[in-house]
C-alpha cells in the first residue's frame, strides 16, 4: 500500500526537458526499455517548454471506465495499475479516452502500458523512480508539508476539468499560488478563446515561462 | 496551504453514490478489493448450489443404473462358430449381441474358451489379442488385458472388458450373455 500521506506532486513548469526521468523509467525491470513516462512539448514552434507526463491516478479513472475487458484495475490505495496481460485485448479505447493521454498501446505485447507511479516502490516506502532523478524537482514525491516547506509560492491542484467531465486525481499538479485557478481545463488549448475562470495548460505554463513566477 | 481533503471512496463519473449506480458496476467494479471480494452469501450459495448438482448428478447415474438394469432384455442364444474350427491358439471374431459389438473369441489352450467384447474400455478403440503374452493388447495408448479375466493389467484402461457367457454344445460354441463388468 502507498501510505495516503505520500503524494506525487508535479510541477511542470520547473521541467527543463533534460529526459532523466524518461531514462529511469525505461530501466525498470518490469518494463526495460520501455519508459512509462513521457516528455511533452507544450508548443514545439513557440516554446521549448516541455511537461513530463505521468499517469494522475484518477478518482473515477476514464481508462478503466472505458475498458471492455475489465482489464484496468485500481488497487486499493487509488493507484490505476498497468493493464492486466491476461486480459487485456489491445484495442486503444484507454489510449483514446485518457483526458491526460497516458496509457500507449504497446503494439509488439498487445498489451497497454502505463505508468503505475512505480508500484513495486511506492508501495514499499521508496519514492517513484522519475522523482528521484529528477534534478530541478517537476517530479517529485513526499508529504503536503514537506511541499508546502520547498515550494512556499506554489501550491497543489488535483482537479481537472475535460469537457463537462470534472476529473479528479491522487496526482498533484503545482500551479502558482496567486493564481486564480481552481482546476485546469485540459481541453482548453484546443479552443482560441479560454473560459474566463480556467486557465488552459499552455497559457498557465507560458505566463509562469514569461514571467519567471516558476516556485 | 489549502490542501482539500481527498475522498477516499470510488467516485463514479456521474457522481452519484454507490448504491444508485448500476449492477453491472457491482459484478465488474474498477477498484481490486471490491473486485476480490467474496460476500458470505455469495459464497455460500455458490457451495450450496455446487453440492447441490454434484448430489443430483449421483442421484442421476444411480437412476440411469437402475433403469437399464431393469430393461435388461433376455440376450439370445447366438451360434458363435463349430468348436473343430477354433484350433488351440487360434481366434475368431463375432457379432454379439449386436451387428454393432465386435467380439473376440479365444482359445488360449484345450480346455480354455473364452470370449470378450473388442472394445477397449478407455476410448473403444480395437484390442488385439497376444496369446503368446497372454494378453490383449489395445494400440491406442498400449493398454493391455488379462487374457484369462479381462482385467486392466497395463495402461490407461480402468475398467475389464465386458465378457461374452459361452456354452458349447454337440460341437457349437453358443454365446448366450454379455456379462458388463465394472471392477
Amino acid at each position: 500500500m502507498v501510505p495516503d500521506h505520500h503524494v506525487f506532486f508535479l510541477d511542470p513548469n520547473r521541467c527543463i526537458g533534460c529526459q532523466a526521468c524518461v531514462h529511469a523509467c525505461s530501466e525498470c525491470d518490469t518494463h526495460k526499455g520501455h519508459s512509462m513516462i513521457h516528455l511533452e512539448y507544450v508548443d514545439r514552434s513557440q516554446s521549448v517548454q516541455t511537461v513530463p507526463v505521468v499517469c494522475m491516478h484518477c478518482d473515477a479513472p476514464t481508462c478503466a471506465e472505458v475498458c471492455p475487458a475489465d482489464a484496468i484495475k485500481r488497487t486499493g490505495d487509488g493507484v490505476v495499475q498497468t493493464a492486466r496481460k491476461p486480459r487485456c485485448i489491445a484495442c486503444n479505447n484507454c489510449v483514446l479516452a485518457c483526458p491526460f493521454g497516458v496509457p500507449k498501446m504497446n503494439v509488439g505485447f498487445e498489451l497497454m502500458m502505463k505508468c503505475d507511479m512505480c508500484y513495486d516502490r511506492t508501495s514499499a516506502g521508496l519514492k517513484p523512480m522519475c522523482a528521484t532523478v529528477c534534478p530541478s524537482g517537476a517530479l517529485a514525491f513526499g508529504t503536503l508539508e514537506q511541499m508546502e516547506h520547498a515550494r512556499p509560492r506554489s501550491r497543489p491542484i488535483h482537479s481537472f476539468q475535460f469537457g463537462a467531465q470534472e476529473v479528479t486525481t491522487k496526482v498533484r499538479m503545482m500551479v502558482p499560488r496567486g493564481a486564480p485557478a481552481e482546476h485546469i481545463d485540459v481541453t482548453s488549448m484546443m479552443d482560441q478563446a479560454p473560459d474566463a475562470g480556467f486557465v488552459p495548460v499552455d497559457v498557465l505554463l507560458g505566463a509562469m515561462h514569461r514571467h519567471g513566477e516558476g516556485s | 496551504m489549502s490542501i482539500e481533503h481527498r475522498d477516499p471512496r470510488p467516485r463514479f463519473p456521474d457522481g452519484r453514490p454507490a448504491d444508485e449506480q448500476p449492477a453491472w458496476r457491482n459484478d465488474f467494479p474498477i477498484d481490486w478489493p471490491d473486485d476480490q471480494y467474496v460476500a458470505r452469501r455469495d459464497y455460500t450459495k455458490f457451495m450450496v448450489l455446487t453440492s447441490l448438482a454434484f448430489a443430483v448428478g449421483q442421484l442421476w447415474i444411480g437412476v440411469k443404473r437402475l433403469v437399464r438394469r431393469g430393461r435388461r432384455e433376455p440376450t439370445a442364444r447366438v451360434e458363435v462358430a463349430r468348436l473343430a474350427d477354433v484350433p488351440v491358439g487360434g481366434v475368431r471374431t463375432f457379432r454379439y449381441p449386436g451387428p454393432e459389438n465386435a467380439c473376440l473369441l479365444l482359445r488360449p489352450d484345450e480346455g480354455t474358451l473364452v470370449a470378450y467384447g473388442q472394445e477397449c474400455t478407455h476410448l473403444s478403440c480395437a484390442v488385439v489379442p497376444r496369446l503368446g503374452r497372454g494378453e490383449l493388447h489395445c494400440p491406442c495408448h498400449v493398454g493391455a488385458f488379462d487374457l484369462k479375466t479381462g482385467r486392466p493389467i497395463a495402461g490407461p484402461p480402468r475398467r475389464p472388458l465386458p465378457r461374452i457367457a459361452l456354452e458349447v454344445r454337440g460341437g457349437v460354441i453358443y454365446a448366450t450373455g454379455v456379462e458388463e463388468r465394472t471392477t
